[in-house]
């Protein structure tokens, strides 16, 4: 009977444990990463994942002209500072935040209707800790009319 | 399910294994996969003990995300192209008692936010809250739980003549309901979703059109024919969730599309991003020159209309 009982509550938190990190990650994208993007109006949608040090994620994204923009990339505070670079569709790098202090967001605005690549790195930390690292990173948009 | 089973102290550790198996599995397969899944949870208690091969494969893994314009942007984009708002285009409300299926609740869902959107940026009050209900309808008919709550109705009712708090009240419930469905792996309902919205964005825009219009210079035309620029990411979304027979519908819709903007051309010179050192806004400074007939933009026209009157049915 404790067997079972035991057996049971490991099920649970064996069944809850993907669910609560999923919420947790839409909670850091929501209280931390779309809050940041004031004044701008966040578009809605959302890209978030849970990611190890060292991994990349790439997000491709048309940008209209006559808009402003806000990208705003957040990172777990365990996972050091996340870079992001913006490409072209020739592979120019036209922003990489490595070279302003890794600041969050970006604000932009296009003289023409482009679609871009947001490309996020996760740095590799030196920790003492053998695991590798990992966390939430949110990448959002906010928009306003130039 | 069977309750002897249950009663089985054993069976029971055997199908706790079984679940945990067929779980760790899935959890593999997706950090091969490149979509935009959230596929691992945040515990700080990672297997210490990984495989160094798997390891290195999770390591060099890319997430890849692909963003359509929301129904919130959408409508941003119509209204600061100049159009006007004309009630008439949207899909009715009495029409949600029609769908049934998933696909047609998950199409209009995505419909139906965007002529939200496009109601509240216009100031339409009671087009605004019959459309969020028409919204919840299809949200509660895909199980998309507390995406649209009573809650939200009430806040949206209470600040019916505060724009800014309507579009934060839609932002929030987007957000809420992408989230929920990235949460539940439930990527191609999403991808139907974002693509219905993005259909009716198009019929908005090219049935506000004027007859006649100077498409060299019509702001509306250059919006339409921008969304040749996602149409990669369309079909990437797509493609992604094709295992599912209701997404090779909307594949091949997209490719009926894609065979028209084919004939569109836009030409983009190199760019330039210049920062202003004031205001801390980079402008990415470029020239584009499009090309498109009235013939093209007729028969791209229809075939919306022939898509959207499709979905809406």
């Amino acid at each position: 009977m404790k067997r079972s009982l035991f057996v049971s509550i490991l099920f649970v938190v064996f069944a809850l444990t993907p669910f609560k990190a999923d919420a947790q990650c839409k909670q850091f994208a929501k209280n931390t990463c779309k809050v940041g993007l004031s004044p701008f109006q966040h578009d809605g949608n959302y890209h978030a994942a849970i990611l190890l040090e060292g991994e990349e994620a790439e997000l491709y994204k048309t940008f209209y002209s006559d808009t402003q923009y806000r990208i705003g990339i957040c990172g777990a505070n365990n996972l050091g500072e996340v870079e992001f670079s913006i490409v072209d569709g020739s592979g120019k790098v036209l922003y990489n935040n490595k070279f302003h202090g890794y600041e969050w967001k970006w604000d932009f605005k296009l003289e023409s209707s482009q679609q871009l690549k947001i490309v996020v790195k996760v740095p590799v930390t030196n920790g003492m800790s053998n695991e590798p690292k990992e966390g939430c990173v949110a990448i959002m948009f906010g928009f306003k009319e130039k | 399910m069977n309750i002897k089973l249950l009663e089985s102290g054993k069976q029971f550790i055997l199908l706790f294994a079984i679940l945990a198996f067929i779980s760790g599995s899935c959890a593999s397969d997706k950090s091969k996969e490149n979509k935009n899944a959230d596929n691992s949870g945040l515990s700080d208690d990672f297997n210490s003990e990984m495989d160094d091969d798997l390891a290195e494969k999770i390591n060099t893994a890319k997430r890849i995300f692909y963003s359509l314009p929301s129904p919130l942007e959408t409508a941003m984009l119509i209204k600061s192209a100049g159009a006007n708002y004309d009630g008439d285009l949207l899909n009715k409300v009495e029409n949600t008692s029609k769908y049934n299926t998933n696909l047609k609740m998950a199409l209009n869902l995505g419909i139906y936010t965007t002529d939200l959107s496009y109601a509240s940026l216009f100031d339409q009050t009671q087009a605004t809250l019959s459309y969020i209900n028409a919204a919840k309808k299809m949200a509660d008919g895909l199980e998309i739980l507390d995406a649209i709550d009573e809650a939200t109705i009430r806040r949206l009712e209470e600040n019916i003549n505060n724009r800014d708090v309507i579009i934060d009240i839609i932002s929030e419930t987007l957000l809420n309901s992408n989230s929920f469905l990235e949460d539940k792996g439930l990527q191609n309902t999403s991808a139907i979703i974002l693509v219905g919205g993005w259909v009716e964005g198009l019929h908005i825009a090219t049935s506000l059109v004027e007859k006649g219009a100077n498409l060299k210079t019509n702001k509306l035309v250059e919006r339409i024919v921008d969304q040749k620029l996602s149409l990669n990411i369309v079909v990437s979304l797509l493609e992604n969730n094709k295992d599912n027979a209701e997404v090779q519908i909307l594949l091949k819709d997209v490719a009926e599309l894609s065979a028209i903007y084919d004939k569109i051309t836009i030409e983009q010179s190199e760019i330039t991003p210049v920062e202003d050192p004031n205001t801390n806004v980079t402008t990415l400074k470029s020239e584009s020159t499009i090309k498109i007939t009235q013939e093209v933009f007729d028969e791209l026209a229809r075939k919306v209309k022939e898509l959207r009157t499709r979905y809406i049915s």
